[in-house]
């Protein structure tokens, strides 16, 4: 869960601001407190490493989550890894009174196998990356897992968590929403699921309330003839990606059918190059010329914002040329990494 | 994951007692909620081997091994730890230098040291998994671990040398039961 404050840093949400402010302690974003932020809050930024005092609770099941979320609100922060949130608590840009230490919980480490792959929200995204179940039905999870952070983020860090964070360059929203997945949220009145393409609402904002807890994800059962890809440009191994593309289709008789291709790092949130999908839909993919069409138009659907890293008139050329890797690497059953380090 | 039978459930608001496995011993301490793992074992248990650096997860110089896998100890909480078993750095040695650490002297894998720690606990999970890796598979298990000294040349050699010398399997860490979480 991430709960959306009522504060605001420098004439934004607080939320907004921590998690910009976190990328910006992660070399991820430029500025994005604005150049109105005081020169205090800066500083406070940078300097400020340990959390204020808060109460924790490690409760041991969905319903008693639900009832701590229900009585604290907004004060109360779900802690799942913790690889975003402590950095946020340590840096006192989240400055929760109620830490919901969500890691005891029974059943949200499960990894279940019913045809579909039921991933429970504290599973951590070194177990799911070396896991055969999920290499078996979306080997994509592994291939985008290998770009998140380093190792020693990756066994603590959580596939729910990252989810629920929904950082807009993120690998695994982007990929659950190729991979057209649901997200299983438990609140007050009962369980619902979430379709991905509704789960991200904007930077750092879920269809996830506040009295709220993301259990799963669900990644549906896959045809015969699926084909998947990730590929992403980051300045280091484990930086913030610039852009990322997650692709996701059948391949029957020569021809792309039912693509989903998702871009990171175009917008507040990751989202579907609906236009190239439909072009492929059509299209002979064998002809060499229709992977770099569909990068272009792709690219031609979004307006990806500029920051010290990159314009955005650049990540628009490099999700043309992702688009393009990603259709080849799920063609060719390479992770793509080979021409990326080209 | 229930391991820690005194506050489950209950909301903990001061200090308590967190009890764990500390490089093979039992360990116990007071611990604010708060109190981030790194700092619990520095003050609290007094190993000050774990190095503190940029403490938001990005230097790595803080790995301690919970349960087996390398966690950034100033993004886990000290309350989170209870029963937990911890390796720092100080586990590795025993007796003798472990092959990592005999290698990283021989071949030049420090200079101020800082980031040492980490370093080593990192590389003690990767020679476990995998014992002999390639040079371009210990930069990207180590990627997350930043030495500003040595350019990272002396620190892969040595690592490929302590896979040489048997040490991943035969001089494995005091604890780990395999490292999936």
């Amino acid at each position: 869960m991430v709960a959306e404050g009522d504060r605001t840093v420098c004439g934004r949400p607080a939320l907004a601001v921590v998690g910009q402010a976190a990328l910006l302690s992660l070399g991820h974003l430029p500025d994005p407190l604005g150049a109105g932020c005081s020169a205090l809050t800066r500083s406070a930024l940078l300097f400020l490493v340990k959390p204020s005092r808060f109460n924790y609770a490690r409760p041991t099941s969905v319903e008693e989550v639900i009832g701590l979320l229900a009585a604290h609100g907004d004060d109360a922060k779900v802690l799942a890894g913790g690889q975003s949130l402590m950095p946020l608590m340590n840096a006192r840009l989240a400055r929760p009174e109620l830490v919901v230490d969500i890691n005891a919980v029974a059943g949200l480490g499960d990894i279940e196998v019913n045809g579909a792959l039921r991933i429970g929200s504290v599973v951590r995204q070194r177990t799911i990356e070396r896991s055969a179940d999920a290499a078996r039905i979306a080997p994509i999870i592994a291939a985008g897992l290998r770009y998140v952070g380093h190792v020693g983020i990756r066994s603590r860090g959580t596939v729910g968590g990252s989810i629920a964070h929904a950082d807009p360059a993120a690998e695994l929203p982007a990929i659950a929403l190729a991979l057209d997945a649901r997200m299983a949220v438990s609140g007050p009145g009962g369980q619902r699921t979430v379709a991905a393409e509704d789960f991200f609402e904007g930077l750092f904002a879920t269809a996830v309330s506040a009295d709220e807890l993301l259990t799963a994800v669900e990644v549906p059962r896959p045809p015969a003839a699926a084909r998947s890809g990730f590929v992403e440009i980051a300045r280091r191994h484990g930086d913030f990606a610039l852009a990322g593309v997650a692709v996701s289709f059948e391949y029957v008789d020569g021809a792309v059918r039912s693509a989903r291709i998702a871009c990171s790092g175009v917008a507040d949130r990751p989202l579907l190059a609906t236009a190239a999908q439909d072009f492929l839909q059509q299209e002979d993919a064998n002809d060499p010329r229709t992977f770099a069409e569909a990068g272009r138009r792709a690219a031609a659907q979004f307006d990806p914002p500029s920051d010290i890293h990159a314009p955005g008139s650049y990540r628009k050329q490099v999700i043309a040329v992702l688009v393009e890797r990603a259709l080849k690497a799920a063609i060719e059953g390479s992770d793509g990494a080979d021409e990326a380090r080209r | 994951m229930k391991r820690d039978d005194n506050h489950d459930g209950a909301i903990v608001d001061g200090e308590i007692e967190v009890r764990l496995q500390v490089n093979g011993a039992s360990r116990r301490g007071r611990a604010e909620p708060r109190m981030l793992l790194a700092d619990f074992l520095r003050q609290e248990l007094v190993l000050t081997g774990t190095h503190l650096g940029c403490e938001h997860g990005v230097c790595g110089a803080c790995t301690v091994l919970v349960d087996g896998a390398p966690v950034r100890s100033c993004l886990m909480l000290a309350v989170q730890a209870q029963g937990a078993d911890v390796t720092t750095v100080e586990g590795l040695a025993n007796g003798e230098l472990h092959p990592l650490q005999q290698a990283f002297n021989e071949k030049h894998g420090l200079q101020c040291g800082f980031c040492t720690p980490g370093m080593l606990l990192s590389a003690a999970v990767l020679l476990e998994e995998n014992p002999a890796p390639s040079s371009e598979e210990i930069r990207e298990h180590l990627s997350g671990n930043i030495c500003r000294c040595t350019g990272y040349v002396g620190i892969v050699e040595a690592v490929q040398a302590a896979a040489q010398a048997g040490g991943g399997a035969e001089a494995s860490v005091a604890t780990t039961p395999a490292a999936a979480s």
